[in-house]
């Protein structure tokens, strides 16, 4: 069985004249003990893909199913079983990190000391805490309290919308090895991110933009797609060598990548000397030009073409 | 790169207190005009607190500053006409169309009717929302409502333009075109503050300052920044620094 199944999934939202496609026509699935991330910008349609697994929202048109459960028939027992982090905090701002947590827990028939185990990494670094408001926490602990909120009950899967968003990057590290070690304990996870770097962290990753799934597979077989030569090159003026990359009759895409900027040729055969000379002739005389293979953002960039 | 090293923003041992709560300590560094510089630091670490004193609407507790040659004690009004700003919380007003936010915006910075009328036709032109001007700034997606933002935030050419978190949420090829624009800002002689969640963005800019517990832990460009931790990238150097943060998280 499959922990999670969607099957041609459409919702629509209307506001005047104007209506909006948020989920085009979904299919995917997510399999036991599965780590998997929905990979996407603001607008891709994360939100509400999480929404109606959690029986929070109803399609338009498909179905899906959670644990065998249908999200529409069987909403009561998929709430029992399931752990749901919203993107936006939404715990109680003016309980304490202790009341928060006991809530969460006598709401679902059980209590802190029972499933201690499965929150005790985490909840321990709120401890020293647990007397203050959620209200008056910083991001990460607010993130944290609401993990253990989301665990509290033991779920066999977790939903995690955007967990890590504005997160700065050791937080969002330690979040990430958190969810490590809760898959280890055989949770589902289904997480979304608009952060590529962290696709790589997941079993399987589905592609989303704008409504529609772009590639589902695993982050590896993704990159290994990846069907052009893609080249990093670097130089001392790296706004200048943007535009005359760009400017390169041979250019197909060139886009900033950190320290370097990423190049695709339309023709992949044409003789990298060709290259080498015009950047000489354009003044970057120390320009440096490697291939390389790409990450999920190049691959990303090329299938929202 | 530069041909004359002209200081836009000056701060000495700029400090802010909150009770006995320290959030930023005695900060003191130099940017430059038309320089991209990225304030970086961990949640908490104190950026958001620094940047309001920087920006003219937070009184320091001790230390001093000057942004575009105005004190930020003293002249804080001079200072929100020098510059632009713009988070990726609030940008625009959803209820407005395009066109409406930019006369509104242009009002406010103190531009003549006939100033508006041909500089805004001159960039919905060059944005390309030719068609779009006339609808709800809610109608575009979340990309062009940022990158819309970013050009009414130097639509009055200020010296300096503040750019929090700009580009979170939006798509990668956006993204790019956001720092495309940035570019261009900085090449025109604007200097561009930033700061991002994201360590690739990092290397966008000149020179970076890493924030940690309400200090500047480093300040550099990002290759010397690199050479000197001995790290590959800067979500390295970062992630060093940053760990060893005591409050916050």
């Amino acid at each position: 069985m499959n922990a999670i199944e969607l099957n041609n999934l459409t919702k629509t939202y209307s506001s005047g004249k104007t209506v909006v496609t948020a989920v085009d026509d979904i299919s995917f699935s997510v399999n036991e003990g599965e780590l998997f991330g929905l990979i996407g910008p603001d607008g891709a349609g994360k939100t509400s893909i999480f929404r109606i697994l959690t029986t929070l929202l109803l399609a338009d048109k498909g179905n899906a199913t959670v644990l065998g459960f249908d999200v529409i028939k069987d909403w009561k027992a998929i709430r029992d079983l399931v752990g749901y982090m919203p993107g936006r905090f939404s715990l109680y701002q003016d309980l304490t990190v202790e009341e928060n947590l006991n809530f969460f827990a006598t709401i679902f028939n059980t209590t802190i000391q029972e499933n201690y185990d499965l929150i005790s990494d985490i909840y321990k670094q709120l401890e020293p805490f647990k007397t203050r408001r959620a209200g008056k926490l910083s991001g990460g602990m607010k993130q944290k309290l609401a993990l253990s909120c989301a665990l509290i009950h033991k779920p066999k899967i977790l939903f995690l919308d955007e967990p890590t968003t504005g997160v700065d990057p050791v937080s969002r590290k330690e979040f990430w090895e958190m969810l490590k070690k809760l898959k280890a304990q055989g949770i589902t996870i289904l997480v979304s991110t608009p952060y590529m770097d962290e696709a790589k962290l997941c079993d399987r990753i589905a592609l989303i933009q704008i409504g529609k799934i772009l590639k589902i597979d695993t982050p590896i077989n993704i990159i290994d797609s990846f069907d052009k030569k893609l080249f990093a090159v670097h130089s001392e003026n790296m706004f200048k060598l943007l535009n005359d990359l760009r400017s390169f009759e041979n250019t197909e895409s060139c886009f900033g990548f950190g320290e370097n900027h990423h190049l695709t040729f339309k023709d992949d055969e044409m003789n990298i000397l060709d290259l080498e000379n015009y950047l000489i002739k354009s003044g970057h005389a120390k320009a440096t030009i490697k291939i390389i293979k790409p990450e999920i953002e190049d691959c990303f960039m090329e299938l929202m073409k | 790169m530069l041909l004359e090293k002209e200081i836009v923003i000056k701060t000495d041992k700029l400090t802010k207190r909150f009770g006995d709560f320290t959030a930023v300590s005695e900060i003191s560094f130099e940017v430059y005009k038309g320089e991209i510089f990225g304030f970086l630091g961990a949640n908490g670490a104190g950026k958001t607190t620094a940047m309001k004193m920087l920006i003219g609407i937070s009184i320091p507790t001790s230390g001093n500053a000057t942004i575009a040659g105005f004190d930020i004690y003293i002249q804080t009004e001079q200072i929100k006409k020098s510059i632009g700003y713009m988070s990726q919380k609030f940008s625009l007003y959803e209820d407005l169309t395009i066109k409406e936010n930019i006369q509104l915006f242009g009002g406010i910075y103190g531009l003549s009717d006939k100033e508006i009328k041909s500089k805004s036709e001159e960039l919905i032109n060059k944005l390309g929302l030719n068609n779009e001007a006339d609808k709800l700034v809610a109608s575009l997606p979340l990309g062009w409502k940022q990158k819309l933002a970013f050009s009414i935030a130097i639509f009055h050419q200020p010296k300096i333009v503040f750019l929090d978190e700009p580009t979170g949420g939006v798509d990668p090829i956006t993204r790019r075109q956001f720092w495309d624009m940035i570019y261009e800002a900085a090449h025109n002689g604007i200097t561009v503050f930033v700061t991002t969640h994201y360590m690739d963005e990092a290397e966008y800019c000149d020179r970076v300052s890493i924030m940690v517990d309400g200090v500047i832990q480093a300040l550099d460009s990002p290759a010397n920044l690199k050479s000197k931790y001995n790290a590959e990238s800067m979500d390295e150097v970062f992630l060093m620094l940053a760990r060893g943060a005591k409050r916050g998280e």
